[in-house]
């Protein structure tokens, strides 16, 4: 067998290929890519693999240690599952934006040095942004521009960031870097953007709803948790994480419970769940930084599920509004179940894959005394399962009748909904296999008596609450609505930009187009036009009155020539005659 | 080329007759066995916590029924204050931004 390759050259290469491959080979072929990349990555070692020299510097596209193994593994088992949900999907940019997107993300946690990092970080958003157009609405064009500006502006940050760190340290490698420093601080902030801190958050609210169905579970996996990764490898135990994760876990669920769109449900929950991660990795100890990574696992797992389900919906309805869905478990109880297995995995139901990890960051918190710390996460804990966990099923299969009987999904969906599901079970189940492979030595014990008892009650008292809530008719109605989020500030903002812009430029605009264009201009031609006529009538006329023209044909001539003039059509003779004696004028002045 | 794209996101089936079948809870019944089970299983819930040891990190953790009490009192919180005070500051008609 030949050496291990770096891992995203496989997926950069088939995404190339993708579009001669044609027929019934193209799902084959399709999903060979990130079987193929898992056999690779099996077989590599800890350690610095493809050096590159490039000018004075060092590029490492190998850095190969458990922090990057375990996203890797993760990366690929995702994009096996992603690929086998869209092979459906007939549209090709859309596969080869996927691909790209899975190889950006491989690229950039296993670069060891900020330059390749860096570029990597750009191809995410550049290849993500076609599996948000590729929907081919208005609505997803619009969004898919607003996602590119914000994750440019987050990209040139990062940029500025990393020349700034270079400049004062000399050294490129991507290792802790901790908040010393502007450039330091603006990397933080590049980082914090791809993670959806709040108020920079909205790009993702705003543009993974309006995905195509197959691309937002590429999206939900990739662009956060890379930056998820970042800020483990660079900035663990930073306190200010700790502040940002908790809020991050609080306030989507608010909007979350309002919001009418299920897919922008989902992508609320998703800012939550990754809430749960910075947050672990702001506290910095082992025993976080291990649920972090461990909770992004399965968080890639059960939020894609999640999606998935939902995608299968709109993918037989063509509505993803609670407004219009309801009862649909009558024909689509598979899709329905699978949807609860991600409904609980989310909310970290004893045997589900979210409970052997969240518990960590949540346990970690109170190890570390942080009393307003712990009450958040608690608090969002109970809110996630209020929202993610029962509002997700219950609007989309029970709830009232719509009357829509639409078949179950396509198996390739239910197939790869099943092994999510599956293995969203099987690491809640034996989170042994898991914790073997987190960066540090796990002594950590999910599985006790008072920890499996209250978290049941926590959810089943929010269970609680929710039916009592409904049946009494409080919980509030879904609406067809826009909930005014931190992106009306530049929604909104742009447009006062481009009015003040618009009042304040084009009337200069205006007054130059007059003063200058039509006044000054204008009036210099004719002045030139009308001087040189004026001097040529001043010297014919002299000739003609001498030669003893009078009356009504001096009157005559001299309007004729006027005219010549002016309208420049008198014999080019008497142009080339003029510019001779005018030299020749010249020529006697200077001697 | 818009109408091919089309057909290839969704694949609508048709509509069946509502009211052609019944199914699991069109049966008020069945729902109500549900809920009866959903009840009590959670007072039994509430129970269990007394024979169970606690070994908490938080004096509170240990308080009885603590995290029954804080998971109901978090959820109403959400649902109030989401309704009642994000929703009228927030909401606006659909198409606002165009």
């Amino acid at each position: 067998m030949t050496d291990p390759m770096p891992p995203f050259i496989l997926f950069m290469a088939g995404a190339l290929l993708v579009p001669f491959v044609t027929g019934k080979w193209k799902s084959f072929f399709l999903l060979m890519i990130p079987v193929l990349g898992l056999i690779n990555l099996i077989r590599m070692q800890e350690g610095a693999y493809w050096m590159v020299s490039f000018l004075d510097w060092r590029l490492v596209f190998g850095r190969v240690d458990r922090l990057s193994l375990l996203f890797g593994y993760i990366f690929h088992i995702i994009s096996f599952i992603a690929i086998l949900y869209a092979l459906h999907v007939k549209d090709d940019i859309q596969h080869v934006a996927g691909l790209t997107y899975a190889g950006s993300a491989l690229g950039a946690i296993f670069s060891g040095d900020l330059f390749s990092f860096f570029v990597f970080w750009e191809m995410l958003t550049v290849s993500s942004i076609f599996l948000i157009w590729a929907r081919r609405t208005e609505a997803s064009l619009a969004s898919g521009f607003r996602y590119l500006l914000v994750h440019a502006a987050g990209g040139l940050c990062l940029l500025a960031g990393i020349v700034l760190h270079v400049n004062q340290t000399g050294s490129i490698s991507f290792d802790y870097l901790g908040l010393n420093g502007p450039g330091s601080y603006l990397i933080f902030l590049g980082f914090g953007l791809n993670c959806a801190w709040p108020i920079l958050h909205p790009w993702l609210t705003d543009a993974y709803p309006e995905a195509t169905i197959t691309g937002t579970i590429f999206l939900s996996a990739f662009t956060t948790k890379v930056a998820v990764y970042a800020l483990a490898r660079a900035f663990p135990g930073t306190e200010a994480l700790i502040w940002i994760g908790a809020v991050m876990t609080a306030f989507p669920i608010f909007y979350a419970v309002i919001e009418n769109d299920l897919r922008r449900v989902l992508a609320y929950s998703l800012i939550n769940q990754v809430g749960f991660m910075v947050c672990g990795i702001g506290i910095g100890t082992a025993l976080a930084i291990n649920g972090a990574v461990c909770h992004a696992f399965n968080d890639i797992l059960f939020k894609a599920l999640l999606f998935m389900s939902m995608g299968a919906v709109m993918y037989r309805t063509g509505k993803i509004n609670g407004t219009d869905l309801g009862g649909l478990y009558r024909t689509m109880p598979l899709t329905c179940i699978f949807c609860m297995v991600g409904a609980a995995s989310i909310s970290a139901f004893p045997l589900f894959s979210g409970f052997v990890s969240k518990s960590m960051v949540m346990d970690a918190a109170a190890a570390g005394h942080m009393r307003i710390i712990w009450f958040m996460l608690l608090f969002a804990s109970a809110g996630v399962f209020h929202h993610a966990g029962i509002k997700i099923p219950y609007f989309a299969f029970f709830s009232h009748d719509s009357g829509m009987r639409p078949r179950e999904a396509p198996a390739h969906m239910l197939l790869a909904m099943g092994i999510a599901a599956f293995l969203s079970i099987f690491i809640g189940v034996y989170p042994a296999f898991l914790y073997s492979l987190l960066p540090y030595p796990v002594e950590y014990v999910p599985y006790t008596a008072p920890h499996v008892l209250g978290q049941t009650q926590l959810l089943f008292f929010s269970a609680l609450a929710f039916t009592l809530l409904l049946l009494s008719g409080i919980y509030p109605a879904e609406m067809r609505c826009i909930n005014l989020d931190a992106d009306w500030f530049y929604r909104k903002g742009a447009r006062l930009f481009y009015r003040i812009m618009a009042r304040t430029l084009n009337p200069i605009n205006e007054a130059c187009e007059r003063v200058f264009v039509n006044g000054f201009v204008r009036h210099m031609a004719h002045i030139s036009k009308d001087l040189i006529a004026r001097l040529a009538l001043i010297i014919m006329v002299t000739f003609w009155m001498a030669t003893g023209l009078r009356g009504e044909r001096l009157r005559m001539k001299k309007e004729n020539l006027y005219a010549d003039v002016m309208a420049g059509t008198y014999p080019v003779g008497i142009g080339a005659g003029a510019a001779t004696g005018f030299l020749a004028l010249v020529y006697l002045l200077m001697y | 080329m818009q109408d091919k794209i089309e057909s290839d996101q969704y694949s609508r089936s048709s509509i069946q007759d509502p009211g052609s079948k019944r199914y699991l809870f069109d049966n008020p019944r069945n729902v109500k066995i549900l809920l009866g089970c959903f009840y009590v299983s959670l007072l039994i819930l509430l129970i269990i916590e007394f024979f169970v040891h606690k070994h908490p990190h938080f004096a509170w953790e240990a308080w009885p029924e603590f995290y029954a009490v804080y998971g109901f009192v978090a959820c109403v919180v959400l649902v109030v204050a989401a309704k009642y005070i994000l929703r009228p500051l927030v909401k606006r008609r659909e198409g606002y931004y165009d």
